[in-house]
């Protein structure tokens, strides 16, 4: 979904609000929040990244890290009240029986993903050029497991792109910017 | 609406009736992240790869594996890259779509590293990012940003000081911060 949550390249915020030497939880509450959502939260890590995704845009920018996992823990339970605590533990890497479709170097398409439910395609980067610089293992797909419709598991690529490619002639120059994609995003440039 | 507390409370309290949680197991969990994992996690990989040539190449080569040698492993670390800072080249991590972060060699992320702020503009702007959070870097050098968009989790291998010589590797250790791998920061002689 576009959502609120995809967040990179959006203009218009001040400052990081950066300091040092923070508490692991500032509050109580968010520790037991954390732990709740970690012991109890979702059916697995995808349907509760969509969960947060879904906090109202407002809630989600002004709540707080901890706050938005409150909200979705909420939204959790209530879509879910069977939760029997049996959250999948065994990670989300997967062995899968094929080779992968790009090899390092190749030049890749971003595809317009456009999708109302979830996915780690995020909006600056699509219909974008860049270049396979690792290609990783395969991992379950956010976009489908997120919804219980299978792990259709992928290989998911680091692609590389320049800062024009992505931002225009206003790019700052000399940096580079990678991200990790999973395979059914990508198309090969001919 | 109600307060986070009181919200927590009462989901905490309908999971526990359901026989979903118990609250030891929630304090287990929270003990674990306040003490057992953290930044000194990472540093002591980072300082064995200064010290270590050896164990240096494996790092980079196969960073799960080598961060596996000393213990660490887990939750949002299943699949590790290490990054390597040089005089040419400053590597940054974020995550533009949450807030993901390798848990077993960095601990839960700090409050900036979730914030908006960071999210939105690191992937757009790094070299203003970073000289407004104190870290002004050169025009040459370059400035790879590393959105951990996935599974995958990103540690930097900072640049060791050259005043350090002499150091054993706690006393390494002790200069060696959790800013400085995410790449927001650079190792400093003096801490």
């Amino acid at each position: 979904m576009d959502g609120i949550h995809d967040l990179g390249g959006l203009e218009g915020f001040g400052p990081v609000p950066y300091r040092t030497g923070e508490p692991v939880f500032h509050h109580s509450w968010e520790g037991r929040v954390f732990a709740l959502m970690l012991l109890a939260g979702a059916p697995n890590i995808d349907a509760f990244r969509h969960a947060i995704e879904r906090v109202d845009p407002v809630t989600y920018l002004t709540a707080g890290y901890y706050g938005r996992w409150l909200a979705a823990l909420e939204r959790s339970v209530a879509e879910k009240p069977a939760t029997s605590g049996t959250r999948s533990q065994a990670g989300s890497r997967r062995a899968v029986g094929y080779a992968p479709r790009f090899r390092v170097g190749q030049p890749v398409l971003v595809k317009e993903v456009r999708t109302p439910g979830h996915t780690r395609c995020p909006g600056y980067v699509r219909r974008r050029r860049g270049v396979v610089e690792i290609v990783h293992p395969a991992w379950v797909f956010p976009d489908t497991n997120a919804h219980g419709l299978g792990e259709r598991p992928q290989y998911v690529y680091c692609v590389g792109f320049d800062g024009r490619e992505l931002w225009g002639d206003g790019a700052e120059p000399g940096a580079r910017f990678h991200i990790d994609l999973f395979e059914s995003y990508l198309d090969a440039v001919a | 609406m109600p307060s986070p507390e009181l919200r927590t409370e009462a989901i905490e309290t309908l999971l526990r009736e359901r026989g979903v949680i118990t609250s030891e197991a929630v304090d287990a969990v929270i003990a674990h992240y306040e003490r057992d994992v953290g930044p000194r996690n990472g540093a002591r990989v980072v300082v064995r790869a200064w010290v270590d040539p050896e164990y240096k190449r494996r790092l980079l080569a196969d960073g799960t594996a080598a961060i596996a040698e000393l213990g660490y492993g887990g939750p949002q670390g299943e699949h590790m890259v290490v990054v390597e800072n040089g005089p040419r080249v400053h590597n940054v991590v974020v995550c533009t779509l949450c807030s993901c972060y390798p848990w077993p060699v960095l601990g839960l992320p700090p409050a900036w590293y979730k914030s908006p702020e960071y999210r939105a503009r690191l992937v757009r702007e790094p070299r203003r990012v970073l000289a407004e959070m104190g870290l002004a870097l050169p025009p040459e050098v370059e400035i790879r940003v590393w959105d951990s968009s996935a599974e995958i989790r990103y540690l930097v291998l900072p640049e060791r000081p050259t005043d350090t010589t002499g150091l054993d590797e706690a006393a390494l250790a002790a200069l060696v911060t959790r800013d400085a791998m995410i790449g927001v920061a650079k190792v400093r002689a003096g801490g």
